[in-house]
């Protein structure tokens, strides 16, 4: 009886997605409909595509968790995963898109002129991926584990498979209306539960949750240390979301720079609003003496309703934490995918394989990685492998975007020398994390969050080395600035 | 396993041919580009080899373009020599009056001068120096002119072909058909009089459709651009052709800001629509698919025409031009070139079963941009 709703919820999710994904593809029959049917995406539509993809497992459980542990001073993950957006708006969002990449390789290769930038640029596309694919397959076991009570591997298992089966079989037609619908679809499944629950809660009374302290105001710990932390955090957050490869490859789908930048400023306010509703959670955990765990937004509402009601309100949350692991994770697996099919297993080499089994192959791979590694390492926490992404992300795809779109002298040599210090940089935080060392003091602070001195060390080596071989400049640089700076309305010899 | 003893090499004089057509081979590959400074640098060295003299310049019908071997002081004197080289257009030789030389032991004391010559015309002059005049170096000088002649002709047959390849491009790019004009114009004609509005808006498509395939500048549109130019094409072909062409169109809306080739698909859907009612007596059914495939768009146009030979078809793809499928294999071309082998056009077809031609392009290539 306890994993009813539960299991409802996971097929209810499943079919919708895969009817909205065969059915969502406009068919006109008659010439006159030609014009609606070859519309390019709306920038509304466009932005709830990329808030579905973006809002993980780690937004979706993660955040009600840290705040009901660690108290308000956690909601600078949120605060950090929402601004992001603003420095992709104002710095990256419509250069990024009149360069014309695809891929963040694409763009090195379209900007430097370097097979071997590129080669470097997929090898991180693939770490990231993998890093951020991680903490989803551990939270769905976690949330399988909850609402069925099944082994945490199988949650993992079922949604790796559903994953590969999507990407691989090329079954997601529309992919952009899909994952629009899996943003309503999780804003509506913590917003419909947090309406009904705050209800219930005045009329229990409106039970207080204690005293607050001031902790907010230094958050992640009192002290140095904290401050340290802190500003390690938001930089990692603010600058590593540009860097995030299935965040990038959906900026293609804007018909030009005018409208990536409008698709960003929804995505700001969009997931504004989703990020509300998680410490509402906190709160109410509190309240009602919720255990402090990753699960605590799929148990609250049985906590809190008895009977049927709370039944409903279990499916849904369950519905929407499901919907949350295979969004990202089908756009993370489509990203690699995409990277190790074209620049790994069909590459100039002989043996390549052919395009559809490329694909094939690489959408296994893409999967079965991140996935052993959840299965065998289930204890590294989901907000800290998101977080040493978003650090990884922000020590190496952050200087290139930024120094390729706004400096004219950035070489080749430099991109590669930054890339691979950066990349190192916060590499040694992962080892860190994964080898589980706490060992305390300036050691561990610095380990665990390496983007303070990564992110800056990384830009210092990547204009430094530039510098040095600045006769290595591109010789298109100009006219590639040209094209990426001016607004496609503007009449100009682009060629 | 190439394992031979050293009396497989043959006599001396074997051997000696070996060596110099090795060297004929080594010289070759520079001098196909044609005759430049840079193809005369890295052949000069090698055809001094081939006639043993102790230096040798390669000119073109003014002056040097490279020069290998001693006495190099005496290129400013060859001027006049090379004039006098195109003035008579064959070999001739001049002596020390000529080349005047203040260094002791300078091997230039006399000099061979051979014309090259590519389509009869006179491009440049071999000048082979050595210290006394020779009947053998003449002849020598004037065969292995000769045989640099015949290379940079080669190399001339190479650039006229991407000239043609280049032409033909341009060609398709203006090439709408006379005969899609001609009925156009009278399908126009037709609703002139019974629904002059539509007359009018068929008028201005038709106007909005010649200025797409007329336009000058870039190699690349998006495929949204594409997509209208074959609307307004299938828009006038429904003019003329009524209920017996139906038109389905499925597009995945990530995929319309792809950058593809100008005019890649339109003539496809033109080359579906001729060759599907060719042979059907019935109404045919044009199906045009767009889907998002990770990094790449596929593009497909299906009829459920008369369907054709896949020999034709094999054969329009290879550029037979008799075969009269429009610019199949000029598309198919195009493609290639521009995001490599693995790109080319793939058409399915049978006879009575429809055809079907399938577009792969990635979302990005290096040096494409619409």
């Amino acid at each position: 009886m306890q994993g009813v709703p539960g299991l409802v919820a996971l097929v209810a999710v499943s079919l919708a997605t895969l009817a909205i994904g065969s059915y969502g593809l406009r068919l006109s029959r008659t010439t006159s409909d030609f014009y609606v049917a070859s519309r390019s995406v709306r920038p509304g539509l466009n932005a709830s595509a990329i808030g579905g993809e973006y809002l993980s497992a780690a937004s979706f459980l993660g955040v009600a968790a840290l705040v009901l542990t660690s108290g308000a001073q956690m909601l600078w993950y949120p605060v950090g995963w929402t601004a992001g957006y603003l420095v992709l708006l104002v710095l990256v969002a419509a250069p990024l898109r009149r360069s014309g990449a695809y891929t963040l390789p694409d763009f090195a290769e379209a900007r430097l002129d370097s097979r071997r930038v590129r080669a470097l640029c997929s090898v991180l596309v693939v770490a990231i991926g993998w890093l951020y694919l991680l903490p989803q397959f551990q939270g769905a076991g976690l949330t399988l584990a909850a609402a069925v009570g099944a082994p945490a591997w199988v949650g993992a298992v079922v949604v790796g498979l559903v994953v590969v089966v999507g990407v691989g079989g090329g079954g997601m037609r529309s992919v952009t209306l899909v994952q629009a619908f899996q943003y309503w679809l999780k804003l509506t499944a913590l917003l419909l539960p947090a309406v009904v629950l705050l209800v219930v809660w005045r009329g229990d009374g409106a039970p207080g949750v204690g005293a607050v302290g001031d902790g907010w105001s230094m958050p992640l710990g009192a002290g140095e240390r904290g401050l340290y932390t802190t500003y390690s955090l938001v930089l990692a957050t603010f600058l590593g979301t540009m860097g995030l490869p299935h965040v990038v490859v959906r900026f293609y789908t804007n018909p030009d720079g005018r409208a990536a930048r409008r698709t960003t400023l929804v995505v700001l306010g969009l997931l504004g609003a989703f990020y509300l509703l998680p410490p509402v959670y906190a709160v109410l955990g509190r309240a009602y003496g919720a255990a402090p765990d990753d699960t605590l937004v799929l148990e609250l509402p049985r906590l809190v309703v008895d009977g049927p009601l709370g039944d409903v309100l279990t499916g849904l949350v369950t519905a929407g934490a499901f919907a949350a692991f295979l969004s990202t994770s089908s756009g993370l697996a489509l990203a690699v995918t995409g990277v190790l099919a074209q620049d790994v297993l069909t590459g100039r080499s002989a043996g390549g394989l052919s395009g559809v089994a490329a694909f094939r192959v690489g959408a296994s791979v893409a999967v079965a990685v991140p996935l052993a590694a959840a299965v065998l390492a289930p204890d590294l926490s989901v907000a800290r492998a998101v977080g040493l992404a978003f650090a990884v992300a922000a020590s190496t795809f952050c200087p290139l975007l930024l120094l390729g779109i706004w400096w004219r002298g950035l070489t080749g040599h430099g991109a590669v020398a930054g890339l691979v210090v950066g990349g190192l940089g916060s590499a040694a935080g992962v080892v860190w994390a994964v080898a589980d060392g706490t060992e305390g003091g300036w050691t561990d602070t610095l380990l665990a969050q390496p983007a303070a001195w990564s992110v800056p060390l990384a830009f210092a080596t990547m204009l430094g080395v530039s510098r040095v071989t600045r006769h290595r400049v591109p010789v298109h640089t100009r006219r590639f600035m040209v094209r990426l700076h001016t607004p496609e309305v503007v009449p100009l010899d682009r060629g | 396993m190439r394992v031979w003893r050293r009396t497989h090499l043959g006599s001396e004089a074997d051997r000696a041919t070996f060596r110099t057509l090795h060297t004929a081979s080594l010289a070759s590959p520079a001098l196909r580009e044609g005759l430049t400074a840079a193809s005369a640098q890295r052949s000069v060295r090698h055809l001094r080899a081939l006639l043993g003299t102790p230096a040798l310049a390669v000119t073109d019908t003014a002056s040097s373009l490279a020069w290998d071997g001693e006495g190099d002081h005496h290129e400013e004197q060859l001027r006049p020599l090379v004039a006098a080289t195109v003035e008579r257009g064959r070999t001739h030789s001049a002596g020390r009056s000529e080349l005047r030389c203040e260094v002791a032991g300078c091997p230039v004391r006399t000099v061979v001068l051979s014309p090259l010559v590519v389509d009869e015309r006179i491009v440049g002059t071999l000048a082979a120096f050595a210290p006394y005049p020779t009947a053998g170096l003449a002849l020598a000088a004037d065969e292995t002119a000769q045989w640099v002649s015949g290379q940079l002709e080669l190399a001339e047959l190479d650039a006229t072909r991407t000239r043609s390849a280049e032409a033909e491009v341009r060609a398709l790019r203006a090439q709408i058909s006379p005969h899609f004009i001609y009925n156009s114009l009278n399908a126009i004609a037709s609703f002139v009089r019974t629904d002059p509005d539509r007359a009018r808006s068929l008028l201005l498509e038709f106007a909005d459709f010649t200025r797409y395939s007329f336009r000058r500048h870039g190699e690349f549109t998006t495929l949204a651009e594409e997509l209208r130019s074959i609307e307004r094409y299938l828009l006038l072909e429904q003019a003329r052709f009524g209920d017996r062409l139906q038109v389905r169109l499925s597009v995945a809306p990530e995929v319309l800001g792809v950058a593809v080739p100008f005019l890649c698909v339109q003539p496809l859907v033109e080359n579906a629509v001729r060759h599907g009612l060719e042979g059907a007596s019935g109404a045919i059914t044009i199906t045009i698919t767009a889907h998002d495939r990770g990094s790449e768009a596929v593009i497909e146009v299906e009829d459920d025409g008369a369907g054709e030979d896949p020999e034709r078809v094999r054969r329009a793809l290879a550029g037979d031009a008799s075969l009269d499928s429009v610019g199949l294999g000029n598309v198919d071309a195009r493609l290639r070139a521009a995001y490599g082998d693995g790109h080319g056009l793939v058409v399915e077809t049978a006879p009575g079963a429809g055809t079907r031609v399938v577009v792969r392009v990635p979302k990005f290539a290096p040096g494409v941009q619409a």
